[in-house]
């Protein structure tokens, strides 16, 4: 509770001097801006050490919570070419197999009783919501003392989720402006307009964007993970269909020389 | 001719008639069987007319993808696991640890969009050219058929993976059954097997899906196939080829089918796998046109899905569905707009059959056509929202101007004359 006491004060004084912005927040420009609906992942998922990093920080970070129930530890082993003593010493949580599946310890009825809503799977979050979702969503949590877990979030509204990764990112709160109801009608709704830091984390703004966007990526590897594999057998196939229409074409000519 | 046996030797084998054992094989299955005669009739000696144009490679291709889609459906039905708590994660199981089960897949799920292209490309060829009017009236209606039979076998299908679209699609779709007076709530209880769409819903489809749906499509196109090849094929300049014969009774402008469209449909085939493998391997969703990503969350009956959308293929009808405010009537013009087509033949009173010998109005009229299907299939993708709403019932309602005045329209056309043999440039 006093946390949240003093993240709230902490609030009411940002937002006292609201329309002046912090040095530190005209730096980051872009991160700060209201175009946060615009923002790209950016990722890469044939940049095999991004996904390795991404997987870390899933392992250390998410797995606590979060599953991936389609996707076992060997076959991630194999795919990020992690080598298997690696995988056994520094990703498997112990007492796991190489061939489970990746599934959380949290129980799922405790999970529901904690925060309303058993956290979802992520084995297909980034083919369901696509990795600009993902990312804005871990990019905009901001500090509300009005929530339960104290913070709030921009890409989805009201979640239920906790921000686990401030200890990583800091605290920041989301000023908002008063702006027109669009069409005209009386009144006016509270638009989001930028982001103010409230405290440091561990990193830097831009180490934090660059762990962020390594676990979309990853995430985005575990949704489909025989994609790179689809992308290389296509380039082959394509070849070849190319040169067999070139010779059906041959023969097509050949015979059709006849016909007057 | 000798024949080698497995061991190297010589074969000495009986002659019979005076051939090979080969032949004599031939002879003999042939006294059984008239394979000779099939071939013959329907490929070697099937004339078809010589200036078969780009719009003539579709009828071909919708074959190939109908045998794509069965063998494909066949390794797919190896590892889906219908029922309510398994059909999401068998097709998960087949995406990622059956092997090539991701190629199996896709191949399937876009081989569906594919269907789709090539069959709407086909029959505009037929309204190009005029291929429904007589003597092809019954090709034409059992095409439609063929067609229909598809639209049922494409949305079953699309319920298999029971993903979140699934679901609501199959809630939205099974749910206009429910607009018929009278029978129309009990009949959707009938349908679904449950007071929802449901385990017993879901495992209904999958039958008719692989069984019942396949049967009916592989007998039509049977019936299809030998209907066209009772009348004859139409092509680009609508003349009968078989009006002109030669002394040895052989259409003047026909080919053999064999070799010739069969090795020009080759190429077609190659051109076709070339954009097929070019989707399955880079882009197997298409930007969500073949696949949509909430189906990529399992299905959920207490989360409707922000926009619910059919693929593609159905959004022409969709968007005729939403333009109207009243549910019956939208249901009921969304089926009018389908089983217009059927009605073709009996429409178009023009005399002549291919647009290449029509006036401006079927042209335009065509064209206007054109327009307003893709317009609603466009709008049928969109939120049924403001200018939406009204641009697609002015789309719906040129759609159906198209067939309501093509009985004026093509009798006033001023066509021009047709002449007497194909027109033909060797390339």
């Amino acid at each position: 509770m006093r946390t949240r006491a003093l993240l709230a004060a902490a609030v009411l004084a940002v937002a006292a001097c609201a329309p002046a912005r912090l040095p530190a927040a005209e730096e980051e420009g872009a991160k700060f801006g209201a175009d946060w609906e615009s923002w790209r992942a950016d990722t890469n998922v044939s940049d095999l050490a991004s996904v390795q990093r991404g997987a870390r920080n899933f392992t250390s970070y998410c797995l606590g919570c979060h599953s991936l129930k389609y996707e076992r530890w060997s076959r991630l082993g194999a795919d990020l070419k992690i080598p298997g003593e690696v995988l056994e010493k520094d990703l498997l949580p112990p007492g796991a197999k190489a061939t489970d599946y990746i599934q959380t310890h949290m129980p799922a009825a405790d999970a529901e009783t904690w925060f309303g809503k058993a956290p979802p799977d992520l084995s297909l979050m980034v083919r369901a919501r696509g990795k600009d979702y993902v990312y804005q969503f871990l990019a905009t949590f901001y500090v509300d003392p009005t929530r339960q877990t104290g913070v709030n979030n921009l890409r989805l509204p009201t979640t239920a989720m906790p921000d686990v990764l401030s200890e990583l990112e800091g605290l920041k709160a989301a000023v908002f402006k008063a702006e027109a109801h669009p069409g005209g009608a009386a009144g006016s709704e509270q638009a989001f307009d930028h982001f103010e830091p409230l405290a440091p984390g561990r990193m830097s703004l831009a180490e934090y964007d660059g762990f962020v966007r390594d676990t979309v990526n990853f995430l985005d590897y575990v949704s489909e993970p025989t994609q790179l594999e689809r992308r290389q057998l296509g380039v082959w196939v394509v070849l070849f269909l190319l040169l067999f229409t070139w010779l059906a074409w041959l023969v097509k000519r050949e015979y059709w020389k006849d016909v007057h | 001719m000798t024949v080698k046996t497995a061991t190297g030797a010589a074969a000495a084998l009986p002659k019979a008639g005076g051939g090979s054992a080969g032949k004599s094989f031939w002879a003999w299955l042939n006294k059984r069987l008239p394979v000779d005669q099939f071939l013959a009739t329907q490929v070697t000696e099937y004339y078809a007319p010589k200036n078969f144009n780009f719009w003539y490679y579709f009828g071909s291709l919708a074959l190939v993808v109908l045998v794509l889609q069965l063998v494909t459906g066949i390794f797919l039905t190896m590892f889906y696991k219908p029922g309510e708590a398994t059909a999401f994660d068998s097709v998960q199981f087949i995406m990622r640890e059956v092997d090539f089960g991701w190629l199996i897949r896709y191949l399937h799920s876009s081989g569906a969009s594919f269907f789709f292209i090539v069959v709407y490309l086909h029959m505009f060829r037929a309204l190009l050219y005029g291929s429904y009017k007589p003597p092809r009236e019954l090709l034409w209606l059992l095409g439609m058929l063929v067609y229909l039979a598809l639209m049922a076998e494409a949305f079953m299908g699309y319920v298999l993976p029971w993903g979140n679209m699934s679901f609501w699609g199959a809630q939205v779709i099974i749910n206009l059954f429910g607009t018929i007076p009278g029978i129309g709530p009990d009949l959707v209880l009938w349908i679904r097997g449950d007071y929802g769409i449901a385990d017993a819903t879901l495992n209904r489809l999958f039958s008719l899906h692989v069984a019942a749906v396949p049967l009916a499509l592989l007998g039509l196109v049977a019936l299809h196939l030998v209907a066209l090849h009772e009348v004859g094929s139409n092509n680009p300049d609508g003349i009968e080829i078989k009006d002109k014969v030669g002394a040895d009774g052989k259409p003047l402008d026909g080919i053999p089918f064999h070799p010739y469209y069969t090795v020009k449909d080759f190429v077609g085939v190659a051109v076709f796998l070339v954009l097929l493998a070019i989707v399955v391997f880079f882009v197997p969703n298409l930007g969500g046109l073949f696949l949509e990503a909430p189906n990529y969350e399992p299905a959920n009956p207490v989360s409707t899905p922000a926009d619910i959308t059919p693929v593609w293929y159905f959004t022409p009808y969709y968007a005729m569905l939403r333009a109207v405010p009243d549910q019956r009537l939208g249901a009921l013009l969304l089926l009018l707009g389908v089983l217009a087509f059927l009605f073709l033949p009996w429409l178009d009173r023009s005399p002549v059959k291919s647009m290449r010998y029509r006036g401006w109005m079927s042209r335009s009229a065509l064209a206007i056509f054109v327009v307003s299907f893709v317009g609603l299939g466009y709008l049928g993708m969109q939120p049924a929202l403001g200018i939406y709403v009204v641009i697609a019932r002015i789309l719906a309602a040129l759609y159906f101007l198209f067939f309501l005045l093509m009985p004026f329209y093509t009798k006033l056309d001023p066509v021009k004359p047709v002449p007497e043999r194909l027109v033909y440039h060797a390339h």
